[in-house]
């Protein structure tokens, strides 16, 4: 029966859950969101790309021209491009709402501004 | 008491539900299960063979995907195959990190397993409150790894992240909140009539059955035998945090209970202790990307039970042979022992009694092997028999 005055008592408190979207919690820091590549650091080594575990990185093209494609969809978060990166390039964002309608908005491309 | 006929009713496979495929045909006599034969396999996923393609750094986030619940057992034991292989040794302050995240891993597993288990014999009440209060250790993750669920704390030779100074206090707090809230709910469970009544002497396995078809984990402590690969073979920083294994000597499914509550209780005292413990210093060393030819079997005591992984090197970057044995897979032929006799009523408790990763029931189709007729049972059927019969005791 010990449940019961458990369960009552809640009755008169604040739900336990969140009224997601409207009301929001922002992640902890060091949460591990979508990378961003900081270009006029990349040197184009193609580490990031050959370390990815699920492919989520192509790089075309080699050096300070090279262009970075990032496929939000196949990307695991695991930040292990952001380790083994040699330069420091990449950091992990915040964000966490990735979802969308199609695969193409799901692309982010980073390119050298000179 | 005999019906006259037997009846072959299977169980599963598909239930879109939280659950994972898997099916069981069970030879019921009126209402007592008579015999059980398991059929394995629909979850297969080519994970070893998708080993194979990768390199030994990208394998650590596949390892780490084979199971959402116990992610950092199967990485720890991956890494730990793999450093054996090259000859290194992850520094002290990686070890007690790495036992940290298990311990935080086996509370959170434990606890969710405790809200399935009061969800499958009706008590969602409990359910609801055990999982309310597992989000305070998904957050001590969440703040110590980046994820909830895939930490992605080990790597080859260390770990990848510290557990900073400034987080400890929060992780100290949260688990003084777990351990009055886990010492309530044994309180809870072990008075309310509406537990007792469905897990006391259900799915017994007697301690030498338990031994002879090689339990593991908390299905095989609650049959009073004392085993634990953290003790047996320790890894990580286990040798030096002092715990003890709990053990229960009922058997049963309440016992099964009993055993995680424990565990909740004895891990929190040692992420206290290697909080309290934890050496400075390095967190990882550094290791080549091609592995020498070789062969390395490493085991971990993930929260289910004891966990395998096995490799072999070809000398390249990439492993040649892998091969995982997981807790539920060793747990299948007690779990069919443990059936044997017991109500059709009694199913899903059991099989939820040994935290499989599977136990699902989308709907059920009785076969009059006389007859030959059949009828299909939705899941709610399903309940409706579970209740009839738990009305009558």
């Amino acid at each position: 029966m010990a449940i019961i005055v458990e369960a009552i008592k809640h009755l008169f408190k604040r739900p336990a859950t969140l009224r997601y979207p409207f009301e929001k919690e922002a992640p902890p820091k060091g949460f591990r969101g979508r990378p961003i590549w900081d270009m006029h650091r990349c040197v184009g080594c193609g580490l990031c790309s050959r370390m990815c575990p699920s492919g989520a990185i192509e790089m075309i093209g080699r050096g300070h021209e090279a262009r970075i494609k990032h496929y939000v969809d196949r990307c695991l978060f695991c930040g292990q491009c952001s380790e083994s990166c040699p330069r420091n390039a990449i950091r992990l964002m915040n964000d966490f709402e990735h979802a969308s309608y199609s695969r193409d908005s799901m692309i982010y491309e980073y390119k050298r501004e000179s | 008491m005999s019906y006259g006929s037997t009846i072959k009713v299977p169980f599963g496979p598909q239930h879109p539900a939280l659950k994972e495929p898997e099916h069981f045909l069970f030879k019921i006599d009126g209402d007592i299960i008579v015999n059980v034969k398991p059929r394995i396999g629909y979850n297969h996923r080519g994970i070893e063979k998708a080993f194979e393609r990768r390199t030994y750094i990208q394998n650590i986030y596949l390892a780490e995907r084979i199971c959402g619940i116990c992610s950092d057992a199967h990485t720890t034991c991956y890494v730990q195959a793999i450093e054996d292989l090259l000859g290194v040794e992850a520094p002290p302050r990686a070890r007690y990190i790495r036992v940290i995240v298990a311990e935080l891993e086996r509370i959170h597993s434990h606890s969710l397993w405790l809200g399935i288990a009061a969800h499958e014999i009706g008590f969602d009440t409990l359910f609801m409150h055990l999982w309310r209060d597992r989000e305070a250790v998904m957050d001590i993750l969440e703040l110590i790894s980046g994820n909830r669920v895939h930490y992605a704390m080990n790597t080859i030779g260390g770990v990848r992240r510290d557990i900073v100074s400034e987080t400890i206090p929060k992780v100290i707090g949260s688990l003084d909140f777990l351990e009055k809230r886990t010492k309530y709910y044994m309180k809870v469970l072990r008075s309310e009539p509406t537990v007792l009544k469905r897990t006391v002497d259900i799915g017994v396995l007697k301690p030498e059955d338990a031994v002879e078809l090689c339990a593991v984990g908390p299905t095989l402590r609650a049959s009073g035998v004392k085993n634990d690969v953290r003790r047996d073979d320790p890894y990580a920083a286990y040798d030096e945090i002092p715990f003890n294994i709990v053990t229960d000597d009922g058997c049963d499914v309440f016992s099964r209970i009993l055993v995680r509550c424990g565990e909740i209780l004895e891990s929190i005292n040692m992420i206290r202790y290697a909080l309290d413990h934890m050496p400075s210093g390095m967190l990882r060393v550094r290791v080549p990307m091609v592995v020498k030819p070789g062969e390395a079997v490493s085991r971990v005591e993930a929260p289910r039970g004891e966990l395998i992984h096995y490799v072999k090197s070809n000398g390249s970057t990439r492993p040649e042979r892998y091969k995982v044995r997981s807790p539920t897979l060793a747990n299948i032929p007690a779990l069919c022992k443990m059936l044997i006799g017991q109500h059709v009523a009694d199913i899903p408790i059991i099989l939820a009694g040994i935290d499989p990763c599977f136990a699902c029931m989308d709907r059920l189709v009785f076969v009059d092997v006389k007859t030959n007729k059949k009828k299909a049972l939705d899941f709610e059927s399903f309940r409706k028999i579970v209740r009839k019969r738990h009305e009558l005791l």
